[in-house]
Parts: structure tokens; C-alpha cells; sequence
């Protein structure tokens, strides 16, 4: 693993299951979906926040199925305003420790600041105050739970859903083949705002993600984490194999795991043989209304992005699954 | 507790009233600012961050991109503990809308001063009461001052007032744009000493602490909205006793006295004059000159628009024949512009109740001197006879 000068991190290169923490920041009880992945995702990134913490979270599923007053999932101190303004809002809480601190009104460690919201809250209502917040340079830690469309009004297209997916408002028909655009790239986005970090991440690759959670954190200044949360109510796939799901996710080169530090890519999970990209779109039920012309599409534009995102990290190429030549069917 | 013997006349300084702001917001140890500029309210935020940048006030100033954002960094400000204040004014109001509900419902007592400004279409960027009327309905302690004086005065006790463990309400003082925000007059001054004594340091009832952790902003079912409601609205009728409570310890500590709604030789005045704002001194001057030429005519100035002031209105009305309500907003398709809507509310149950006149004045930054005022006055009497053409008169407007 690829040391940074600013980073402690190091010390958790030889992460082990045993010395993951038992403590549980989001507590179970919630009213996630049977297989979320999103929970499992919030789970696991709290325990790498560890205590010493303040959560800003926009409105979304996490939110609503997490504090129904007067219940609580959340260990961490925690607050929700809004949809869209969840950057804002971990800003102020950011400048106000700066000031507390300064003034000796904080007791203990400077508590981390986080801010959490989905892929809507994040790529579309929410890219204004993240944007904002990111170019003021605020000492905080963004965390995209990205699930690919607005789930918890009833599965509508977001800017993050993928290139064909149906959604209730990308229904699939007779002019339609679902959603017509391509997922934004909201790394990227991330990246061009110049922060110290910016990765992806997936629960299903757990110590990738714990790993990539406490470098954020320990990041001065602003950091990025986009995480994929499979949604087996969205993307019309078995709960059981949620795990699964982010790990062909990243098999097959739709979700890519790295990081960018200062700038500079780094692939963090290197697949040695890329599979077909229909391994991950078969076992979901919005993909199920593709033609073999529309999957090789799809296939064809993986391969060209993930192309390019080797060529940012400077790594090596694994092996292509062949391409079929488009087909014309009508 | 001892009544403070008033202070002999201090110094009088002349300045810009929205120095005069940002002075008061640094006497009040404001720690945390999270601001968007807009016109007319640019003056005050600009004096803010030059402060904060020569270490004249120990503050952290975010320079947000939008008001949205500017009331949501406020918000994370004052609910992790931080003594908190921002700015703002007509679309900067209307775009931070959805979030200035959630600031009172969450309790957070937050400081603002709305430069009042009119609201687009068509752009405007002179005074009205457009903005805040819109934004009447957000839970918030809502004043209105009129001269530099009262800016000074009111923008010191707003702090003092929202933080109040029995209040807990974020409080906004509405300042007439460029009319009072960018006029030059002479003001009095307190000394830190004195501030400090009158307004503490900020000791949050609840905070974002990770030793203490609480979740805020949790979501309420159907069972449990209404209850919640209920407590807002208790939260800001009860307000009152404690706004009270503070205007008279300022008025003991300065000999300057604050009412919810302020008399102007209302004395025998069988016509009463209704006015907010800069309008109010402008009035004045009609009624001076009214009173001159033996006309019963008084003014009353109401300066706690939230929560509304009924019982003071009442017994300040007590005994007039005619009510003129001057707004300085429209409700298109409305019955009635806003201040008149929620002045006869507070008289249609009453067996004795005053005629109520409505006119419309001074939109979007039209000039309103003191011969308008005796126009209205004359009008309004004429139709007190006849009875009312119309249910309100927009004054002055051609076409």
C-alpha cells in the first residue's frame, strides 16, 4: 500500500477481522430494506469514524429509516436539517469547533466532522453546498451512499443512476430503453475541486473501505468517499446477494476501487481479469429489458472508462473480456 | 432585580447604520457568521469579515454560495454551541425559505438582520416588506426597527433574547433597505463592559457534543407533528414575556424603551395611524402637522410582528373610530395585504372594534413623504362615511 507523508494510516495496512471494533456507532434496529447494502455501508464506516465525531446527514433513506422520533440509530452526535444543504451544515459545525476551540470551550479531541448523504442528495440536489464546502477547504469528511436513484421516494432516476437502468421515472418502453444518460462521475467532480482525498468504496470490500474511511479522516482539509450501496429494492436483485453485488460491481469494472490523493490515482483493488459486464447487470432486474445491442454498449463504455481511469493511476491493464460487435436486431 | 440607574446621555456617534450593525453584532461576541452578499445588505457582512480578518472579533466568518447555504452553516454553527449571526435580504430570504422553518422547529437561536428589499418580478433591489411577509409564517421572533438607534439597540437584545433557555428561538430584525441600512446617523454606543454584563456567553442547552451525543432533527411521524407543532407555537407565544423582560433591562441600562407597539400622540386621536419600519418616523411628521391643524390623528408603530402583539394592539387602540393600516407588501388575490390580514383578526371578535382602513404604500423603494400620510388620512375619512370602494388602495399607483 502506497504511504502518504500526511497520512497516520499506516498502522492499519495489516487490518485483520479481529481487530475490526465491536463497538456499534449505528445501531440495529433501523427499518432498512431486508439486504441493504447502504446499511451495512453506514455500519461499517461509523465503526471506522470511531467516537469522536459529528455527523451531518442529508434527508434520504439512511435518515428516514434511522430517526423516526423519538427512536435513534446513531451513537454519534447527529443532525439532520435538510435534502441539499448537508454540506453547509457540516461546514458550520466545522467552523463553530474552530472557533469553541480557540476560545477553550471544547473539551477532549477535536471531534471529526462528517458529512453523509445518497446519490441524490449528493450528485443532484446537494452538488451546490458540497461544491461550496469543498472549495472552502473545510476540515471534513463527505460520504456518498450511492445506490443509484432516489430509493426512498420509490426508485426514481437520479444523475447517478446507471446508462439503461429502469427506474419508476426511466420506465423502459416503446421509445424508452430506460435511463438514457450515463452515471455522473462524481469522483471526478470531487478531484477537480483540487481536496487532498477523493476515493471509492464498497462494503463489500470491507477492509478497503475501513482503510479508505480513516485516511479520509485524518486527511486535513476536505475529503471525498463515494460508496456503491447495492439496493436489492431498486435494482430488482436477490437481498442475498447484496455482498455479491458490489463485489461483480467492481469485478467487472463498473465500480472501480481507488483513491486520489492530491490528485495522483491510485487503483486500491486490482482485478486481474476483468469479467463480462453482463455478470453484473443478469442478476438485476432493472437491467432485465436490455437487448444483447444495449448490454454490449454498456460493455464497450466500461471498458472505455475503466481504459481511462488506468491511464490516470498509471497501472497496468488486466485482461479485457472479448467484445462482441453491436448487433442490429431491428 | 435593581433597576439600573439610566446612563446620562452617551457620546453620539455618527455612522452608517449598517456599521452601526456589524458594531453590534461585535459587542454581542458574535463566534460564528455564515453570509451570502446581497444588495442592500452588503454593508453589514462586509464590516463583519474585515473585523474578523484583523482579529477584532474573535469569530469564524464562512463566505457560503448561497443563503440556502448560509442558513444551513448557521444552523450547524448554533447547534454545535456556537454564538451565531448572518444577514440577508429579499431573494436571499426567500431562497434560505426552507430552511429558516427548520432553524426555529430545531430551537436554535440564531440572529439575523433582514434588510428588507422587494421581491422579484421585476427586479427590485429597493426596500419593501415583500421579503419578510413571505417569510411571515417561519416561527422565528420577528422585529422591526426604525432609525440607526434601534438597529444598534435591537440587533444586541436579539442574542440576549433568542438564546434564553425558556426561548430558544432564532429572531430576526428587519431593517428598511437602503432607507435605514445605508443613511448616516447619529447613534449611541455601549462600551464591551457594559455589553458583556447585559448579554453572557452563550451556553447552549443542548449541542452536537461527542461526549453528550443527542441526534437532532429527527423525523416525526403523524402521531407526534401536531404535538410538535403545538410546542413551537407555545415556544413563540410565550416568547413575549421574555422579550419584555429584555427590552426593559435595555431600557434601564440606556433610558431607550421599547414597546411591541410603540403610541404617538395617540391622545383622544379618534383617527390612528398604522405604520413598521422607516415609515414610521415619516409618519410622525404627518401626524405632527395633522395635530397642528386640529386633527385627532395618532400613529402607532408596531414593532414586534412575531409573535404578534393582540392585547397591546388592543388597548392601543382603544377609544379610536378609525384604524388606518399602512402596508408596505401586497398578498395578490388576497382579502388583504398581510399587516392589515392579521390587524382586523385581532379585532373581529371584539364587541368594540375600530374602522379599519387598508392602503398600500412605498413598493419595491417608492418614495413616501409626509403629505402621502394626510392624503391617506383624508381618504380614509371620506370613506369611513361612505363606506370602503375597495378592500384596500394601493396609494399613488398610476394606470
Amino acid at each position: 500500500m502506497e504511504k502518504f507523508d500526511y497520512a497516520q494510516s499506516q498502522k492499519f495496512d495489516t487490518y485483520a477481522s479481529r481487530l475490526l471494533p465491536r463497538e456499534e456507532y449505528f445501531t440495529s434496529g433501523h427499518r432498512s430494506c431486508q439486504g441493504c447494502g447502504e446499511a451495512l455501508a453506514v455500519r461499517w464506516v461509523c465503526k471506522a469514524i470511531g467516537k469522536d465525531a459529528i455527523i451531518a446527514h442529508a434527508t434520504g433513506c439512511m435518515e428516514i429509516v434511522s430517526s423516526g422520533w423519538p427512536q435513534t440509530a446513531w451513537m454519534h452526535p447527529w443532525i439532520h436539517v435538510a435534502f441539499e444543504n448537508t454540506s453547509a451544515v457540516a461546514s458550520g459545525i466545522e467552523s463553530a469547533l474552530k472557533v469553541l476551540a480557540r476560545k477553550g470551550k471544547l473539551e477532549g479531541p477535536m471531534p471529526k466532522v462528517v458529512a453523509m448523504g445518497g446519490d441524490g442528495g449528493t450528485t443532484d440536489i446537494g452538488l451546490q453546498s458540497l461544491s461550496g464546502a469543498l472549495e472552502r477547504g473545510h476540515n471534513f469528511t463527505y460520504f456518498c451512499w450511492d445506490n443509484e436513484a432516489y430509493m426512498n421516494t420509490g426508485i426514481q432516476r437520479s444523475s447517478s443512476t446507471p446508462y439503461g437502468a429502469m427506474t419508476t421515472t426511466s420506465p423502459p418502453g416503446k421509445l424508452s430503453i430506460g435511463q438514457s444518460t450515463q452515471k455522473k462521475n462524481m469522483a471526478a467532480i470531487a478531484v477537480a475541486h483540487g481536496i487532498p482525498y477523493v476515493a471509492t468504496a464498497s462494503p463489500s470490500y470491507l477492509f478497503d473501505l475501513f482503510f479508505k474511511v480513516r485516511k479520509a479522516l485524518e486527511t486535513p482539509g476536505p475529503a471525498y468517499v463515494h460508496v456503491l450501496s447495492v439496493c436489492p429494492t431498486g435494482w430488482r436483485s436477490a437481498t442475498d446477494l447484496s455482498v455479491r453485488m458490489g463485489r461483480l460491481a467492481v469485478e467487472t469494472g463498473v465500480f472501480p476501487l481507488f483513491e486520489v490523493v492530491n490528485g495522483r490515482y491510485h487503483l486500491t483493488v486490482e482485478v486481474p481479469k476483468l469479467r463480462p459486464v453482463n455478470d453484473y447487470l443478469k442478476p438485476q432486474g432493472r437491467f432485465r429489458h436490455l437487448r444483447d445491442k444495449e448490454r454490449a454498449f454498456i460493455q464497450r463504455h466500461t471498458l472505455a472508462q475503466y481504459e481511462l481511469l488506468l491511464q490516470k493511476c498509471g497501472a497496468p491493464y488486466p485482461e479485457f473480456p472479448a467484445i462482441t460487435e453491436e448487433e442490429e436486431t431491428e | 432585580m435593581m433597576a439600573a440607574k439610566a446612563k446620562p446621555t452617551a457620546h453620539r456617534v455618527g455612522m452608517e447604520v449598517s456599521i452601526a450593525v456589524s458594531h453590534a453584532v461585535q459587542l454581542a461576541r458574535a463566534e460564528a457568521i455564515a453570509a451570502y452578499p446581497i444588495t442592500p445588505q452588503t454593508h453589514i457582512v462586509e464590516h463583519l469579515s474585515t473585523m474578523v480578518a484583523n482579529g477584532d472579533l474573535d469569530a469564524e466568518f464562512v463566505n457560503v454560495e448561497s443563503e440556502h447555504s448560509a442558513m444551513s452553516a448557521c444552523i450547524g454553527m448554533s447547534a454545535t454551541g456556537a454564538r451565531t449571526y448572518t444577514a440577508t435580504s429579499s431573494q436571499g430570504l426567500a431562497l434560505m425559505n426552507e430552511i429558516l422553518f427548520i432553524a426555529s422547529a430545531l430551537r436554535l437561536p440564531i440572529a439575523m438582520t433582514v434588510a428588507n428589499r422587494a421581491l422579484s418580478g421585476p427586479l427590485s433591489i429597493w426596500n419593501d416588506h415583500g421579503d419578510i411577509m413571505a417569510a411571515r409564517d417561519i416561527g422565528w421572533i420577528q422585529v422591526f426597527v426604525e432609525n440607526g438607534q434601534e438597529a444598534f439597540d435591537h440587533s444586541v437584545m436579539a442574542f440576549k433574547i433568542a438564546e434564553n433557555h425558556k426561548v430558544l428561538l432564532p429572531t430576526i430584525i428587519n431593517m428598511d433597505g437602503f432607507i435605514l441600512t445605508h443613511v448616516v446617523e447619529a447613534m449611541e454606543f455601549l462600551d464591551q463592559e457594559t455589553i458583556d454584563k447585559f448579554l453572557p456567553a452563550y451556553h447552549p442547552r443542548f449541542r452536537l457534543d461527542p461526549h453528550q451525543p443527542v441526534t437532532m432533527g429527527a423525523f416525526a411521524m403523524p402521531e407526534i407533528y401536531t404535538e410538535m407543532k403545538m410546542a413551537h407555537q407555545m415556544a413563540l407565544t410565550e416568547s413575549y414575556g421574555h422579550i419584555l423582560k429584555v427590552w426593559k433591562e435595555w431600557g434601564d441600562l440606556t433610558g431607550r424603551r421599547y414597546q411591541p407597539v410603540e403610541r404617538y400622540k395617540t391622545e383622544g386621536a379618534k383617527i390612528l395611524l398604522l405604520t413598521m419600519g422607516c415609515l414610521s418616523e415619516v409618519a410622525e411628521v404627518a401626524v405632527d402637522e395633522m395635530r397642528e391643524a386640529g386633527e385627532e390623528v395618532g400613529l402607532l408603530k408596531l414593532r414586534l410582528w412575531r409573535p404578534f402583539p393582540f392585547a397591546d394592539l388592543r388597548a392601543a387602540v382603544a377609544g379610536a373610530e378609525l384604524l388606518i393600516v399602512i402596508d408596505r407588501a401586497l398578498s395578490l388575490g388576497g382579502a388583504a395585504p398581510p399587516v392589515l390580514a392579521e390587524v382586523r383578526s385581532a379585532f373581529y371578535a371584539q364587541p368594540q372594534r375600530p374602522q379599519t382602513a387598508s392602503f398600500v404604500i412605498g413598493l419595491g423603494g417608492r418614495d413616501v413623504a409626509p403629505p402621502a400620510f394626510k392624503e391617506i388620512v383624508a381618504q380614509a375619512r371620506a370613506e369611513a362615511q361612505t363606506g370602503p370602494t375597495q378592500e384596500f388602495h394601493i396609494y399613488g399607483v398610476r394606470g
